[in-house]
């Protein structure tokens, strides 16, 4: 177990670097600079300003300095908000977007694994029909619509929350609400599907045979082999939710990582951009680990070692 | 003897977008204490499906019991609610399957899911069912059992897996065991084993035992009495000894006459029933067997035949035991077993449909 962490690890590493690298040389092959706006600069200015950050140095130098630094945990400067690092950014954006990530996965996982087993165990009985016009409904309205209609419905009709800001647990729930309809909505047709495949399977039968409820066979026969597949979409599922939305942080004015992602990149923030991704990747590669460690507590039939060694 | 279990009249119906089948279409037989029945037959017979009405697993819908009896220690298990049969299966009858590398769950370790039994219907506590678990394995013949109890299906052979089944099956001493073609997915080594192994235990638990096969060899190996089933009735009962030596149905004589025996001449090609078995969803008018049926005769395609009685214990369903039938000879491989059966009444008698 450890042999194949430390060998996944080492893995990661080199995804990493490929990942680095990647972004590195789309970005200078972008047209447009960080200083590039409506306003020319002076050349003078502009000159000095690339000197100071290392920008009128060969690429190559730029880019093994950079790889340098990131090894040290060290993203440089942000070329647009002065007087900040990019470290400076992710130490405040991510605990925001993480807080509102968990809760948001709180609810899809919780809601669409529970929405789903209802489905299944009611096939084609309005239980059934409901769940998945629900699911069918999520999946298809976009979150901006959904934060807009929650905000309209729960905050200004009913005022039963705040409208945005990022100030209390109660100005969250909205927020995390609209991030965790369509990844609900898509968890309760996984389970769903999932579910009645694994009823069909003769070990269920044999499980009916031995006279257990219809509780017990659902709780230790069914739900546990229906998972797999929904373990496996949390992987990239949790990455992208605990890093922030861009359009739910817009719209209720919560200074998370989203916007970052976005506007990093029509500004040119060179080190920004490196920065966020970078961090990105780290959480993406982190999650599928996790994904793939859960995967061999799950169905013992999947041997983490690679097989070749067995334990 | 003491009659365990006697099903009367079972008719089993399923609901399709082809329309209604008709599975089982009116089965009666009943299993004494102690004894195994062999319920023979082809694909879609009805012999599964039989078994399965009587564990109540028929899922419904599309699966319906539409009528008949089922007395388990004479209380009928069609009546009873789904809360009811749950107390039943698994203590009172036990049951095994034809496939056990998919009958076992994948991601539960073995010892658990016999545990399961125990807990549920012996209310045992978790540590003497897991003691209990380990000398199951031991008693189907599982080596380093205290090993076996912590391991999942997946580091189990075939013939293990099928020996957990039997241990689940048997995990809190049913009276019945339904053993659905429990060796079919097995190789013919192992089928052996496993056949013995069921023998042996029966003898020490004094189980009943519904064995459904198509396979006649394991049949004589195993059974004391036989139905053989076609198209969802039963066209003919009797001990091993009517089936196998005075066998009176030519659905009967057909199979055996398929089957290849160890004195049977190898340059003979072995006799295949022709034709197929009917569609349910619209069984025909009179004999179901009637098409395939060399030995035929008008009323077979006009009127369904009734039970006629050979002996005590002898039923057929043929219009060629009636009296004005025409003599008739069976096919050359089934004249060679022919014996004479003391225990024959003088002529067969015509049962009435009310008994």
């Amino acid at each position: 177990m450890l042999k194949y962490i430390g060998r996944r690890l080492l893995y990661m590493l080199l995804s990493l670097f490929l990942i680095i690298t990647a972004t590195f040389f789309l970005m200078r092959a972008a047209p447009g600079g960080p200083f590039s706006g409506e306003k020319q600069l002076p050349p003078e200015i502009e000159k000095n300003l690339n000197e100071f950050y290392g920008l009128d140095r060969p690429w190559y130098e730029q880019y093994f300095d950079y790889l340098i630094s990131i090894a040290q945990w060290d993203f440089g400067p942000s070329f647009k908000y002065k007087g900040q690092t990019v470290n400076d950014l992710i130490n405040n954006g991510f605990p925001v977007s993480f807080f509102l990530g968990m809760e948001a996965l709180f609810i899809a996982v919780g809601l669409g694994i529970l929405l789903g087993i209802i489905a299944a165990l009611n096939h084609n009985k309005w239980q059934d029909y409901g769940a998945m016009v629900f699911a069918v409904m999520g999946i298809s309205v976009p979150s901006f619509i959904m934060a807009s209609f929650l905000q309209y419905v729960l905050a200004i009709k009913l005022g039963l929350f705040p409208v945005a800001r990022w100030e209390s647990f109660m100005h969250s729930v909205l927020p995390a609400l609209a991030l965790a309809t369509t990844p609900m909505a898509f968890i309760a047709r996984l389970t769903r599907s999932s579910m009645l495949e694994v009823l069909s399977n003769d070990y269920i039968r044999t499980a009916k045979a031995k006279g257990l409820s219809k509780f017990q066979i659902t709780v230790r026969h069914t739900i546990r082999n229906a998972l797999l597949p929904v373990v496996s979409y949390l992987g990239p599922l949790s990455a992208q939710i605990l890093t922030g939305s861009f359009v739910i942080e817009k719209i209720f004015g919560i200074p998370g990582l989203g916007s970052h992602f976005v506007l990093s990149i029509s500004n040119r923030d060179y080190t920004t951009i490196m920065g966020v991704t970078v961090f990105y990747g780290i959480i993406l590669l982190s999650a599928m680990l996790l994904v793939d460690i859960a995967y061999g507590l799950i169905d013992p039939r999947i041997k983490l070692a690679g097989g070749k060694k067995g334990e | 003897m003491e009659k365990l279990l006697e099903v009367k009249n079972l008719e089993v119906s399923f609901q399709t977008y082809g329309g209604e089948v008709h599975a089982v279409r009116g089965v009666s037989f009943h299993v004494n204490k102690g004894e195994t029945l062999a319920i023979v037959g082809e694909s879609g017979s009805g012999k599964s499906v039989t078994s399965q009405a009587i564990m109540r697993l028929i899922p419904t819908p599309p699966g319906k019991i539409k009528n008949g009896q089922i007395l388990f220690n004479g209380e009928d298990l069609v009546q009873k609610t789904d809360k009811e049969m749950e107390e039943i299966r698994g203590r009172d009858i036990g049951m095994i399957f034809q496939d056990p590398m998919t009958s076992l769950n994948p991601t539960m370790k073995v010892g658990r899911q016999i545990m399961e039994v125990l807990i549920k219907h012996q209310k045992m506590s978790h540590a003497a069912a897991k003691e209990r678990a380990i000398e199951l394995l031991r008693l189907v013949g599982i080596s380093m059992p205290e090993k076996r109890v912590n391991q999942y299906p997946h580091e189990f052979s075939g013939g293990m897996r099928q020996r957990a089944m039997i241990a689940i099956a048997l995990a809190s001493n049913p009276k019945l065991l339904i053993a659905d073609e429990p060796t079919t997915a097995l190789d013919v080594t192992i089928q052996a084993q496993i056949l013995e192994l069921m023998k042996d235990l029966q003898k020490k638990l004094g189980t009943s035992i519904i064995f459904i096969t198509h396979d006649l060899g394991v049949v004589a190996n195993m059974a004391d009495r036989v139905a053989v089933m076609y198209a969802g009735k039963i066209v003919e009962m009797g001990t091993v000894d009517e089936i196998f030596y005075d066998p009176r149905h030519p659905y009967t004589w057909g199979l055996l006459a398929s089957m290849p025996s160890l004195d049977s001449d190898d340059k003979k090609e072995l006799a295949a029933i022709p034709g197929s078995p009917p569609d349910l969803t619209n069984p025909p008018k009179g004999d179901a067997f009637a098409p395939r049926n060399p030995y035929a005769m008008r009323i077979d395609f006009e009127q369904e035949p009734p039970m006629f009685k050979i002996s005590d214990t002898h039923y057929a369903a043929t219009w060629l035991l009636h009296p004005d039938a025409p003599k008739v000879e069976p096919p050359e491989a089934v004249k060679k077993r022919l014996r004479k059966l003391s225990s024959n009444y003088e002529k067969p008698i015509l049962v009435k449909e009310s008994e």
